[in-house]
């Protein structure tokens, strides 16, 4: 009972085993608390009954208690199972009335059978095929609701869908307006990283302009593409995973259901569409932010002057590199938003439930962009382009 | 004598609840003022709660319950005014004390509360591998009888988002009970339960007052529950922006009480009998 115990009684608490003709005699004193409770007592107490010679009942006596609490409760119903184990008649009236209407009502309603607490450890084979039956029910389920997405569309272009068009603008400003800053500072950095790596190979050649050529395609082909895929698959698909899921915890998306607005029209469609028709806007962005790092790289260490590196840049890159790139980040916008709405839509019903999604959304996301970067990549050396 | 003998005299008289030691109240409430930032929702609150006695606080929806609930058990700071516990000061009481004092709290939140990743077992478990020494047998049999207590006995490796919102609501009050707190805190404890296990919980409620003293504070606007379990009680106005009346609600629907309280309790007919009330107990 908390600190006001202490001011009612100090005495240490006490068990002790007597006999009376063939009645067994529990004493309890002093003060009983599972703040200080003496569990060596208690076990002795019962190897002490465990010795006994057969007895009829056995009974409580407890007048020289001072205080208790649920500590005295469990010795209490321990005696009990231990009286229904050895045949001996538990004499629960001569327990205060205080005590056995706690110990009535614990009992009152009975114990489920639940069949849990029984766990056998599973084989290693059973342990592959579960995770095997999952990866593919995973892998059928986003493509369940990638072709729900299809569908969706299809009635957001008849103008039969529910559409949003509030969080369609509100979105394309989070991933735009709202994600210059992080996707500047990591493609200035990747720009110069990039531009140092190369300064230091292509300088031993007398080839240190041939920096302008690297950093430039690697940005616009792969590096523009990958690292806004990426910061957004981090800053986005988490939040749509994050924002859905607690749309589910708190049974917005049941509402929607129940008046007939399919979630996919009013909650997934408006992110996806904003998410991929702001990437490409973005890898552009990235792109030349990278390009102006990997300058400031070939100016400062190499001497390449604004112009050369200028002209150098643009000689070495086509269209089709910076259509690449582009291309590239509307899939990659399309695969962030598939994987966090997806992740957020299966959500279980609590907080964990949300948190898992949206490291879910993040994990699946950054997998499927560079997955897909590759068999882009592959097409592309294939058809020559 | 022999023992038997001895029990029989002296059964009745043994084992007194540890809280009912201390003569101050439990609670006191002097001049509190609850505000949120400038706004002021409740101003001049002053009442207090016996060792061993359940406080319903009722009002209108929106009138400031819950929050008095969170500046009671620490969860808001107090700006103005002062809440001692058992004659100690709670609202000056350092950081260290103030925690101290906490750990005699048990409080069931709305939902539960519960942590979601972990079972309704180490739920409870938390505060008492926390605050005491107990061997993992004794911990896992307190557990056992605190889920027992609620009906959740069987339910101990369930996590929380398997089991209804009623179940998870019991389990927090598992919960609460951990420690054997002196003090209980309810918020909404019958909402979303269906009518048995709200009666069960009632039932609960008296039987920790009464077997092991708990001060039970509770804030709910069941009125089957609040003529079922209160000693006394406390009416917060939203209007007036302070507490109106303050007792027993059997005392506080009786006529010449105050008209909004009656109102409430009586769910705006005084012609009609107060649900959780016996037909012999309606009002004059």
């Amino acid at each position: 009972m908390g600190t006001t115990n202490s001011a009612i009684s100090t005495a240490a608490p006490k068990a002790n085993l007597s006999r009376s003709g063939q009645r067994l005699v529990l004493t309890f004193e002093g003060n009983w608390s599972v703040r200080h409770t003496q569990h060596r007592e208690i076990d002795n107490l019962f190897s002490e009954l465990d010795q006994q010679t057969p007895a009829e009942a056995l009974q409580f006596d407890m007048s020289q208690l001072s205080s208790w609490d649920t500590s005295l409760l469990i010795v209490v119903v321990r005696a009990e199972e231990w009286c229904r184990e050895h045949e001996v008649k538990f004499l629960g009236e001569s327990l205060p009335p205080n005590i056995a209407s706690l110990v009535a009502l614990a009992e009152e309603v009975p114990e489920r059978k639940t069949g849990r607490g029984n766990k056998t450890s599973a084989s290693l084979f059973e342990l592959i095929g579960n995770k095997t039956i999952a990866a593919i029910d995973g892998i059928g389920s986003t493509l369940q609701f990638t072709g729900e997405t299809f569908l969706s569309f299809g009635r957001i272009l008849r103008g039969k869908a529910a559409f949003d068009w509030r969080l369609f603008w509100l979105t394309m400003e989070e991933c735009s307006a709202q994600a210059l800053p992080i996707v500047g500072l990591i493609s200035f950095l990747t720009g110069l990283i990039f531009a140092f790596v190369g300064a230091l190979q292509l300088r031993q050649f007398g080839a240190g302009i041939y920096v302008a050529n690297l950093v430039a395609v690697a940005m616009a082909r792969e590096m523009g593409a990958i690292m806004t895929g990426i910061i957004m698959a981090g800053r986005t698909g988490a939040a749509f995973a994050a924002q859905i899921g607690s749309m589910k915890v708190s049974e917005e998306i049941d509402a929607l259901r129940t008046l007939a607005i399919s979630p996919m029209d009013y909650v997934v469609s408006p992110r996806l569409l904003a998410l991929s028709m702001m990437m490409p806007l973005l890898v552009l962005y990235a792109d030349v932010v990278g390009i102006l790092g990997g300058a400031i790289v070939g100016r400062s260490f190499l001497g390449i002057t604004w112009t050369q590196y200028w002209a150098q840049t643009v000689g070495s890159m086509g269209l089709l590199d910076i259509l690449t790139g582009l291309v590239k980040g509307a899939i990659f916008g399309v695969i962030v938003a598939i994987a966090g709405c997806e992740r957020g839509m299966k959500c279980g019903n609590d907080a964990a439930a949300v948190g898992n999604a949206a490291t879910s959304a993040v994990v699946l996301g950054i997998t499927w962009i560079v997955a897909s970067d590759a068999i882009i990549d592959v097409i592309q050396e294939v058809l020559k382009l | 004598m022999s023992p038997t003998e001895k029990l029989s005299t002296e059964t009745q008289a043994a084992a007194a609840p540890a809280a009912l030691g201390d003569s101050s109240p439990a609670i006191e409430v002097r001049g509190l003022e609850m505000a949120y930032g400038s706004f002021v929702l409740m101003h001049d609150i002053n009442f207090t709660v016996a060792a061993g006695e359940v406080m319903v606080i009722i009002g209108g929806s929106g009138c400031g319950k819950s929050t008095l609930l969170k500046y009671l058990i620490g969860l808001k700071e107090v700006e103005k005014g002062e809440i001692f516990y058992r004659g100690r000061s709670f609202s000056k009481a350092s950081p260290e004390e103030q925690e101290e004092m906490q750990r005699t709290f048990g409080v069931l939140y709305q939902g539960g509360a519960l942590w979601s990743s972990l079972t309704l077992a180490e739920n409870v478990a938390l505060p008492l591998e926390q605050y005491t020494d107990l061997s993992s047998k004794e911990l896992m049999e307190i557990v056992s009888m605190k889920l027992a207590l609620v009906g959740l006995k069987g339910f101990e490796e369930f996590y929380p988002s398997e089991i209804s919102g009623g179940m998870r609501k019991r389990a927090g009050l598992a919960r609460a009970m951990a420690l054997d707190p002196a003090l209980l805190f309810f918020d909404e404890p019958s909402a979303g339960l269906d009518p048995i296990t709200s009666r069960r919980l009632d039932e609960l409620v008296l039987r920790l007052r009464d077997s092991l003293g708990t001060t039970i504070v509770v804030v709910t606007h069941e009125l089957a529950s609040i003529f079922t379990i209160a000693d006394t009680s406390i009416f917060l106005d939203a209007e007036t922006k302070t507490v109106i009346a303050h007792g027993n609600p059997r005392e506080l629907i009786k006529e010449g009480s105050d008209l909004r309280v009656r109102d409430f309790l009586l769910r705006g007919d005084p012609t009609k009998t107060p649900i959780g009330l016996p037909r012999e107990s309606q009002p004059a």
